[in-house]
């Protein structure tokens, strides 16, 4: 049902670089949560509405006004590196 | 013999173009939406995308995006909602970017343009839907630096179907929409600040073929030329692939602009899955056919609708008119100009010469200015009736804009008036005669073509006060044969 | 009695007294905590004891111990997770701030399930959390150190989040009450996102009077996140599901505890039969049952109903619950703050080997494989069969909710199917961990307020919770049919000796 090759896939898609180990037990584990998951398939859902939402709610807006930012220090006071005012990160090559 | 050799081709493309709203504050939070701050300065837990943060959209961009629908002659969904469109980047502060997917703002429109033969054509939107911009990636020699100002940043995608042909109808489709979209006053629309950006996807098959050849997709071009040009090389390399047997990979190309050649992107290390699913953290919009009306109501006449009217209604030029809905504040100031005063074609000339060459020159619009049309009508009567030269008015409107005042102040205050005054042009003249001898002798030789040489003088030494034309018929009294 | 044994509203009428004052109480928890913290571990994080300050003034000066998900400005907040590790927010969460406004004191971040990813508090990347009537137990989950927390006394009271049963099911294994509101009621704003369709934050209280007082304080529209309810949406809810009866509801947020009445004469109280299956713990059904037997004495009356999509609540709950979590916990990637993790040797390009290597060593194992399945749910060519599946059976999930609430005021049925289980006893085997939450998960797809109340204990000793269900915004009918079971029995005053 799952192959080694599409837990890789999905390994690569979230971004998690696993070891041969893990790969084999997250095989097994999610086979065997999609057998059981295949119970849906029993039910003819056809003609039924998707609900993403629970709560019939609409239209929640915020009027276009501005209110003050964090600013730069209180930003940055989280980050793992900075540099110019700005978060640090690997050189990305485009 | 190479049968392909003579095969026709024919182009197709088609156009995402990203526009940024011009909204106060950002789309999902109330940071300012500003350009050109400290880098980070304008963020908050939400468009930093902190844990536990939760967006709440912008009244304002919606309507936005629902006002440039309406523009594009879209029709307005129902129901909207936002989508999560999952990658990873770093300039992605939750690597997922809120996005609309199957029930954007607007759908099913469309912009004309002039075909290739000066025929009208429809150019159809496929959709145009409401996203957050990403922040702004720096790239450094042993890292990259993320400023996350802009993210937030609201955008509307508008996405054509594949109805360009050409190069040049690429050219024409993004200089009307531009045109379209500043007369709603909801977006800069400035290529170079990136307020406007531009992908194109490109292909081309056999004449007469249905099926769409493999199409590229170019990135990074940063001028309405550079597209032009980059769609252009872009033809021709496919042209050159195909006809040396090959076949055109399906990518994103990125068009560097110093070399003029596009480039495939590094081969992303897996397909792209953006994994879109509604997101949970936003409620749908329902947007009442009231509100939809109020809006249209909002929408000032367009571009091209207003360019047949004033053909038709001043009588100028399809030349001059043109120039005039440039701008749409330009435009409504030569109404305005029309009421004052009635010679149009006139009105034009000073409009679309002096007043533009002034805006140029100072980077401006009209909005940003002080001139009333009243004063601007006023300046042009001044050189009807002589008061001033033509070099003394361009002069005045300088002085206009510059301090606000009103032509007569200017005109008193600067003594501009022009000297019409026979004694005193006489004098100037039997000065200019002196000084320019040689050039005198030969007038009186009959060499006519040097008068304007001395009317020239003539004026520069009255700082352009004098009255030319009868400078000159002074100096050709003084200088006729017969005396 | 210790004062740290007492509930808030004993405490209050004894400070209102002057008999006690809310500095006294506050020790008598840290006294708690020094002594038994070691053996419990309700905690993730304890707040600095230096950076608290106690205002008598204000009207809630009650210790309390807040769920590791929700942001507390410039204290550490890591979901249990070591991706998060030394990550302090620089906002506070609005139920944050609202208990703050309260003089509610967060002695600290009490120990979950990495990112609410479990049912037993085994996940955390602190250790596990032990259950205080059992220390060999689990205390469940993925609030299990909140429920821990109170049931051990040191904390008077705390707040969790509840995706699937994470408030109510540690609530049933540790004998306190845990409210799960209706969605949209409490503010989603600082509370880190697991499944943001399901999650709700709602209070963990040694009594169900406490839980309307904390829910006064933590409840109520937020302009800041838009699922959440004003007074109008509340309304138009019940309009929709309710029948007419006498019992009105006010539009506006209620006073939450003037439903606290002795009273539940005439109300009619529904017994899914799907909830009373083959499989269930012997004693917990007996509890239940008895507890039913005492609310019919105070008059309400019962009739079995039937919730015939309830077999497929697990399922529908993993997919979508974990697709949305794979999106939400995508944020997580080295990039901006907490952990981060280069290779030793580059595989593919320095920016993705640092997304790669930091969720590597950052996430443990249940963590993964949610993210996993949920992107695995939400990739393309699955999307139709899973998460659109799941999304059109919550629909029928839910439809039999709107069917059931026209024929009865509320549900009781028993919060879990068993007692608290051994540590270590279910790790290896994820399936059977997630049937641990089979009847919390559908009162999260459906968006229903629902609460777990102590109704026993098993011979082992270990406490049974009864959950109540009723319709959208109706929390005050658990109030009111639970407070009145609280008069009428004492299992909510037995309290652990540590």
């Amino acid at each position: 049902m799952i192959s080694k090759e599409d837990v890789l896939n999905i390994a690569s898609l979230s971004r998690i670089h696993l070891q041969d180990n893990e790969i084999d037990q997250l095989t097994k584990n999610l086979e065997d949560i999609l057998e059981y998951i295949a119970k849906l398939e029993k039910l003819d859902v056809s003609n039924v509405e998707p609900t993403s939402h629970v709560l019939p709610i609409e239209n929640v807006y915020r009027e276009d006004k501005v209110n003050s930012s964090l600013g730069q220090s209180a930003a940055l006071k989280i980050s793992t590196e900075n540099q110019n005012g700005s978060f640090k990160v690997p050189k990305v090559i485009e | 013999m190479d049968k392909t050799a003579t095969k026709e081709y024919e182009t197709v493309i088609g156009l995402e173009v990203h526009l940024q709203l011009s909204t106060e504050s950002k789309i999902f939070c109330s940071c300012a939406n500003k350009f050109g701050e400290d880098p980070n300065s304008l963020t908050c837990p939400v468009c930093l995308g902190l844990p536990g943060s939760l967006p709440v959209l912008n009244k304002k961009a919606l309507e936005y995006g629902i006002k440039a629908g309406l523009a594009l002659n879209c029709s307005i969904n129902p129901l909207i909602k936002f989508d999560r469109k999952n990658y990873y980047y770093p300039d992605l502060p939750k690597a997922y970017q809120i996005s609309q997917y199957d029930m954007p703002v607007a759908s099913n429109g469309f912009l004309m343009i002039t075909d290739e033969d000066g025929k009208p054509k429809t150019i159809r939107i496929l959709r145009a839907h409401l996203e957050e911009d990403a922040g702004k990636l720096i790239h450094e020699s042993t890292c990259s630096l993320v400023d996350y100002n802009r993210t937030g940043t609201p955008l509307l995608e508008i996405v054509t179907e594949p109805d360009l042909s050409s190069p040049q109808e690429a050219y024409d489709y993004l200089q009307n929409l531009k045109l379209t979209l500043q007369y709603l006053n909801v977006s800069d629309c400035d290529m170079e600040k990136g307020s406007l950006r531009c992908d194109a996807n490109i292909s081309i098959r056999e004449k007469g073929v249905i099926k769409l050849g493999t199409k590229t997709e170019l990135k990074n071009m940063n001028s309405f030329k550079a597209v032009k040009t980059a769609l252009e090389y872009e033809v021709s390399r496919h042209k050159k692939v195909i006809l040396a047997g090959d076949r055109i990979t399906q990518e994103s190309r990125l068009w560097d602009e110093s070399k003029q050649m596009s480039f495939s992107m590094r081969s992303k290390e897996e397909a792209h899955d953006y994994r879109y699913f509604p997101e949970p953290d936003l409620v749908p919009f329902v947007v009442s056919d009231e509100r939809i009306s109020e809006i249209k109501a909002s929408i000032p006449e367009l571009p091209f609708t207003k360019l047949e009217r004033l053909i038709k209604e001043y009588k100028i030029t399809e030349y001059d008119a043109r120039i005039i809905i440039q701008d749409n504040a330009i435009s409504d100031f030569f109404e305005e100009c029309t009421l004052h005063y009635k010679d149009f074609k006139k009105i034009c000339n000073w409009i679309n010469g002096s007043l533009l060459q002034e805006l140029n020159s100072r980077k401006t619009k009209l909005a940003q200015i002080d001139l009333g049309a009243l004063e601007f009508t006023k300046l042009i009567q001044k050189i009807d009736d002589e008061t001033l030269s033509n070099l003394a008015a361009k002069d005045v409107l300088t002085h206009m804009i510059d301090s606000g005042k009103s032509v007569d102040e200017i005109v008193k205050e600067k003594g501009l008036s022009q000297v019409s005054n026979d004694s005193e042009l006489e004098k100037i003249v039997e000065e200019v005669i002196a000084d320019n001898e040689k050039v005198a002798n030969e007038i009186k030789e009959g060499k006519e073509s040097a008068v304007g040489f001395l009317v020239g003088q003539a004026m520069k030494r009255t700082q352009g006060k004098a009255n030319p034309k009868k400078v000159g018929e002074i100096i050709k009294n003084k200088l006729s044969k017969s005396q | 009695m210790k004062l740290n044994y007492l509930t808030a509203h004993e405490i209050l009428d004894l400070i209102k007294e002057n008999k006690t004052s809310a500095q006294k109480v506050y020790k008598s928890v840290l006294d708690q905590i020094d002594n038994s913290e070691k053996a419990i571990k309700a905690y993730a994080n304890l707040a600095e004891r230096s950076e608290i300050s106690i205002d008598e003034n204000k009207p809630f000066p009650i210790p309390i111990a807040v769920k590791d998900n929700m942001c507390v400005l410039d204290q550490e907040t890591t979901c249990s997770s070591n991706i998060l590790k030394g990550f302090k927010p620089s906002y506070d969460a609005t139920v944050i701030e609202k208990l703050k406004d309260s003089g509610a004191i967060i002695i600290g971040h009490a120990n979950m399930d990495e990112f609410a990813f479990g049912s037993s508090t085994e996940t955390s990347c602190y250790g596990p959390t032990h259950n205080p009537w059992d220390l060999d137990c689990v205390p469940g989950g993925s609030s299990g150190g909140s429920t821990a927390a109170v049931a051990s006394n040191q904390a008077i009271w705390a707040i969790g989040s509840d995706t699937g049963g994470s408030i109510r099911q540690p609530a049933a294994f540790c004998g306190v009450v845990g409210l799960k509101p209706t969605y949209g009621r409490v503010s989603r704003y600082g509370l880190i996102a697991f499944a943001s369709s399901l999650d709700q934050i709602g209070p963990i209280t040694k009594d169900v009077e406490d839980s309307a007082i904390l829910m006064n304080i933590i409840a109520g529209y937020d302009p800041k996140d838009s699922t959440s309810a004003k007074p109008e949406d509340a309304l138009f809810l019940n309009t929709l599901s309710c029948r007419d009866d006498n019992y009105s509801h006010s539009c506006d947020l209620p006073d939450f505890t003037k439903a606290l009445v002795n009273d539940v004469k005439g109300l009619r109280l529904g017994i899914p039969k799907e909830y009373f299956i083959d499989g269930i713990d012997a004693e917990v059904k007996q509890a239940v049952l008895d507890a039913i037997e005492r609310l019919k004495d105070r008059g309400a009356t019962f009739k079995e109903i039937s919730l015939p999509h309830t077999e497929y609540a697990v399922a529908t709950y993993y997919i979508i619950a974990t697709s949305e979590a794979s999106s939400n916990l995508a944020r997580f990637d080295g990039v901006q703050y907490g952990l981060r993790k280069i290779p030793e040797r580059p595989r593919k390009s320095s920016i993705v080997d640092m997304y790669e290597e930091t969720r590597a060593a950052g996430f443990g194992t249940e963590a993964k494989r949610r993210i996993m399945l949920g992107t695995y749910s939400l990739s393309s060519g699955y999307y139709d069969d899973y998460y659109l599946r799941g999304l059109k059976v919550r629909t029928l999930i839910k439809q039999d909710f709107d069917k059931a609430f026209k024929e009865v005021d509320a549900i009781v049925t028993p919060t879990t199917p068993t007692t608290a289980f051994k540590i270590g006893e279910k790790t290896s085997d994820p399936i059977s961990m997630y049937l641990s939450d089979i009847f919390t998960i559908s009162a999260n797809l459906s968006g229903i307020p629902a609460i777990s109340i102590p109704c026993g204990f098993s011979r082992n000793n270990l406490p049974i919770g009864m959950q109540i269900m009723a319709k959208p915004f109706d929390e005050e009918m658990l109030f009111r049919i639970g407070y009145t079971y609280q008069q009428i029995t004492d299992w909510h005053k037995k309290r652990v000796n540590l």
